[in-house]
């Protein structure tokens, strides 16, 4: 969210509220393991079943609602509608 | 040192910073902070929890792959697998691909090399990746490039000329830098990072800027300007962007310019003095970048690393210093990254 231009309090309110969780959660790494499974966004552990690259950009991109570059790009090549500026 | 002494510095450090860009110097809960973090006999500082910031990148993954000349381990792996140990054994925040020879001139004669390392990335992380390099304007002078070269040309004082060779380098550079930058259009980059502005003073700094005003007003990709020091020396002294003469500006000057020309992250930095001690370098580096994000409308990542931001040069960092350094950017200074 700062590559939005967001300030870090700004980008993680925003984020906090599309995960609902707390501001203190986004840096708990014990809540966001299990939160990031359940949101199927990537872990940093090799686990499989779960999304991994563009998988987990794609449903981040839906979440938080915002525009990602290579996420488009994938959307491009496949003839999946991309997300307007 | 003594506790005292260690106060003395932080307090001279600040006054120093705050003298040489006429900004406010830290209050005495600030400073008392410093004082406290240099004296602590823990090993590792860090920062309150629910303090945390994000880590943005530069030099792409040299750490791992290169020498000593980037502080790299000189690992055995590529390029590709670099990236994903620093996101996933490293958990950084963002990371980079870019050249090992990071300058714009060398790296773009192979740049569909990195399109594809880019695109392949992409599919395999997570955490955006950048796209960086540098301006470095120096590789166009003579010998290295065409250009005469104005540190030869000032000693003899022909300021003229040296200013000529100056505005027709830097056109030469930004236009390679733009070329670069929408090389990475559509292999799905999340952003670029024009590392080290201003390396070789004001007309890198406006040939940065205005490929960043280009980059950001015509394409998708988001431009990070991380600059290589704290003031942007003049060797022109007439340059100026939107009316503002680049020559002399201090970081919270620096920030503004990067800001109108559309930057998304701006990455200022402070030099060490090596005759100082690290709670006068640190005080001093702080009081800076709070200048910067006092103002500042984007975020601002703070360089901390090999002889910038508070941490001495040496060529494996001590741990000590790089995480008060850190957290003091943070906590003090109000950075929104590292």
């Amino acid at each position: 969210m700062q590559l939005k231009k967001m300030r870090l309090g700004e980008a993680k309110r925003y984020v906090a509220d599309r995960l609902h969780c707390s501001l203190l959660d986004l840096t708990d790494s014990t809540v966001m393991r299990t939160l990031r499974e359940e949101l199927d966004i990537g872990v940093v552990t090799g686990a499989p079943g779960i999304a991994k690259g563009l998988e987990a950009k794609a449903r981040i991109a839906e979440l938080l609602d915002v525009r990602i570059n290579c996420v488009e790009r994938l959307k491009r090549k496949t003839g999946i509608p991309v997300r307007s500026l | 040192m003594t506790p005292d002494e260690v106060r003395r510095d932080v307090l001279e450090g600040s006054a120093a910073a705050a003298a040489k860009a006429k900004i406010p110097a830290l209050d005495e809960n600030e400073c008392e902070y410093i004082v406290d973090m240099m004296c602590s006999p823990s090993r590792i500082w860090g920062v309150e929890r629910g303090h945390e910031a994000v880590m943005s990148k530069d030099g792409g993954t040299n750490t791992l792959i290169s020498s000593r000349l980037s502080c790299g381990v000189a690992a055995p792996i590529g390029r590709e697998a670099a990236v994903r140990l620093f996101e996933t054994a490293f958990a950084f925040d963002t990371m980079e691909v870019g050249h090992l020879d990071y300058s714009v001139k060398p790296s773009k004669f192979i740049v569909s090399v990195k399109q594809e390392h880019m695109e392949l990335l992409q599919h395999t992380t997570i955490l955006p990746l950048f796209y960086g390099f540098m301006p470095n304007l120096g590789l166009y002078y003579q010998p290295d490039g065409s250009y005469p070269n104005p540190s030869d040309l000032l000693p003899m004082g022909k300021i003229e000329e040296a200013r000529r060779a100056q505005e027709e380098a830097l056109e030469v550079c930004q236009a390679d830098v733009m070329w670069q930058s929408k090389m990475m259009i559509g292999t799905g980059a999340d952003a670029l990072n024009y590392d080290t502005v201003a390396s070789t003073g004001d007309a890198e700094f406006l040939a940065a800027l205005r490929a960043t005003e280009e980059i950001t007003s015509t394409t998708d990709l988001p431009v990070q300007v991380s600059m290589a020091s704290e003031m942007v020396l003049g060797f022109h002294g007439q340059l100026e962007y939107r009316g503002t003469r680049l020559a002399g500006l201090w970081p919270h000057q620096q920030m503004k310019l990067a800001e109108a020309a559309g930057a998304s992250i701006f990455g200022p930095v402070v030099n060490n003095n090596s005759r100082k001690s690290c709670a006068w370098n640190i005080a001093r580096a702080v009081t800076f970048v709070k200048a910067c994000t006092t103002d500042a409308k984007i975020p601002i990542h703070a360089n901390v690393g090999g002889g910038v931001g508070g941490v001495p040069m040496c060529e494996v960092s001590p741990l000590d210093i790089v995480t008060r350094a850190s957290a003091a950017m943070i906590e003090v200074g109000k950075a929104d990254g590292l």
